[in-house]
């Protein structure tokens, strides 16, 4: 904050304020990197479990330096108990890149009648899209859960993934309305002087230009469907139980073993910290809708 | 894609016609897959519930179908421990968004100046919103709160006996203060989400405004309450009603810390049981009615918030 110093302010006050913010600088400093740890502290201590075995894990006051072991993730990937998350594991990796891809390609043109070529009563649709991502969720639940049971797609992980499309179609359609806008609108007007049709379009400029906040919502929609837990719990069962399921059902059939809940943890929340870490930048634009950049 | 290939035709017209077409259904043909998904997929079950709210429907009695009007609603706001959900779903919201803002302001503030290792220090901060969020309940049930192993305990052990302390307090967090262990865990989660709203509001501010006060003499408090604190009202507003809308829904913390127990029952906890336990469907829905009510009131509230943003952006 003091090296933006103008030459009026330098000159009103010279070297001793330059000197007596040197201090609280670096107290701002550690006060923000004391912040920073306090909240990363649960995090490191989960990893730190993960890596101690059930009786370091397990001790009064904390061992912290107790050796490391693979004990913990091995049980855990079922060498003593034979239940494999692999299978909860696929299940949740194909419901959140099946319901992503699918948002995509509702997105993307949505998006781009929405911004690009602007239709009447524009902000009317971009609303309604909010609105259902405002509603909570829970109150819709029992009919889709009826009619899923009426149809046979009970324990489905297919119907997960329309669902989930569901839940994260308003975000992408917002995220990539704002990053669509970013295009120029010459080149497209360019592209269509020269009588590309809408597939040739988005194909050749719009998802060429768009790349980076393609990928952003991707990660975003990725998350959110990795982490749904209520709806995967009333709807999936034996075939199709997702990892966060899989991890509540893990920790009430073996017990405490503290080890072992925190490499759980750490394995299934790896794929979300990934992509959370990849999409840092763009994190906050996809949180608040696009309102905020 | 299909049903946008009649945009071909007045593409390939002259160009005036480009900028004004005169078909609008080729215009909004890319729109249409997008809006009739969601309003299949997400408005129908919501008519649904509403329908099922006003009937009997006990899955455990078939067969006894029928209408009964209020009748769910007269029991569900009879029902001392559903109208207990109502009050704890309010209590837990708010709580948990009133301390994750303050402690985001707090934290937001302190990211937005220069120190060494910033990244570092906003990577860390985002990582609690990273963990999936029964992971986190998991953690925090049983790797912090844990009363003879858990590492608030351990820490207290510590402290003591860093002092020469012969018996720390070793409280059971959860049986304690179930709801505050919830509350906790979940600012936790969200102090992130509010961090990093308030965080692009603070950086968004024009340094000019902030500079000419300083030059003015202002102090640095001044300076947050008269120039910041107005510029980043939207943005506190916008993050405490996203963040409502993402609490009052929490089904994760309270089903995993408590499975609803000690008086920690929300509305989704309390629906999910109603329905997936006691297969009360009319019930139920009525109180899923309720909380769609009451969200419709935050929700109203927060487009219109989101619509002055976007307004500004578009001028």
């Amino acid at each position: 904050m003091s090296t933006g110093t103008k030459s009026a302010e330098r000159s009103r006050r010279g070297r001793s304020r330059r000197g007596a913010n040197r201090r609280p600088g670096v107290m701002w400093g550690l006060a923000a990197w004391a912040t920073g740890l306090l909240f990363f502290l649960p995090v490191v201590w989960m990893v730190l479990t993960s890596f101690h075995s059930e009786a370091d894990a397990a001790t009064n006051p904390p061992s912290v330096t107790a050796p490391l072991t693979l004990e913990g993730y091995r049980e855990f990937f079922g060498t003593s108990t034979g239940t494999s998350p692999w299978p909860a594991l696929a299940n949740s990796a194909s419901a959140a890149i099946g319901s992503t891809a699918l948002v995509l390609v509702f997105a993307i043109p949505a998006a781009y009648a929405l911004s690009v070529k602007p239709v009447r009563k524009w902000s009317d649709a971009m609303f309604f899209f909010l609105s259902t991502k405002m509603l909570p969720a829970v109150a819709g639940l029992l009919p889709v859960y009826l009619v899923a049971k009426n149809t046979g797609l009970l324990d489905n992980i297919w119907l997960m993934a329309v669902l989930y499309t569901a839940m994260n179609l308003p975000i992408a359609v917002w995220m990539m309305r704002s990053f669509l806008a970013e295009i120029p609108i010459d080149i497209l007007e360019a592209a269509a002087i020269d009588g590309a049709g809408l597939p040739t379009v988005l194909r050749r400029i719009v998802i060429p230009l768009a790349a980076p906040g393609i990928a952003a919502t991707s990660l975003i929609c990725f998350i959110f469907s990795w982490n749904e837990m209520l709806f995967a719990r009333v709807l999936t069962g034996v075939r199709s139980i997702t990892a966060p399921v899989f991890l509540t059902g893990f920790v009430t059939s073996q017990g405490l073993f503290l080890a072992q809940v925190c490499a759980a943890a750490v394995v299934v929340s790896l794929p979300v910290l990934l992509a959370g870490f990849a999409a840092q930048d763009k994190l906050v634009q996809g949180l608040s809708m696009g309102a905020v950049k | 894609m299909d049903k946008a290939s009649p945009d071909a035709g007045p593409l390939s017209a002259p160009a005036r016609r480009v900028r004004r077409p005169r078909r609008p259904w080729a215009r909004r043909a890319p729109l249409l897959p997008a809006l009739l998904f969601m309003v299949v997929v997400t408005q129908l079950p919501f008519v649904a519930t509403v329908v099922i709210s006003f009937m009997d429907w006990n899955a455990l009695r078939p067969g006894e179908q029928g209408f009964t009007g209020f009748g769910n609603y007269a029991q569900v706001f009879s029902e001392p421990a559903l109208r207990s959900s109502v009050l704890t779903t309010v209590r837990l919201t708010v709580g948990v968004v009133l301390f994750s803002l303050v402690i985001g302001l707090g934290a937001a503030l302190l990211l937005d100046r220069r120190f060494r290792g910033r990244r570092v220090v906003r990577t860390m901060l985002i990582a609690p919103f990273l963990v999936v969020p029964v992971a986190a309940a998991l953690l925090w049930k049983h790797a912090l709160y844990n009363p003879e192993y858990g590492l608030l305990n351990g820490l207290l052990t510590w402290i003591w006996a860093l002092f020469g302390g012969q018996h720390p307090p070793q409280p059971d967090w959860i049986t304690q203060a179930p709801l505050a262990s919830i509350v906790v865990a979940l600012i936790w989660q969200w102090t992130p989400f509010m961090t990093l709203i308030l965080l692009a509001g603070l950086q968004s501010r024009s340094l000019e405004a902030v500079e000419a006060a300083r030059v003015d003499g202002a102090d640095a408090w001044q300076i947050f309450r008269y120039l910041t604190l107005p510029h980043l009202r939207r943005y506190l507003e916008l993050a405490a009603l996203l963040g409502s809308i993402y609490i009052v829904q929490n089904f994760d913390a309270v089903f995993t810390i408590t499975s609803g127990g000690l008086g920690t029952a929300n509305l989704p906890y309390t629906i999910y049981q109603s329905f997936y336990q006691a297969h009360d469907y009319g019930q139920a829905s009525a109180a899923g009615v309720i909380v769609l009510l009451g969200t419709i009131v935050i929700a109203v509230l927060a487009l219109r918030l989101v619509s002055t943003l976007l307004r500004q952006e578009q001028s």
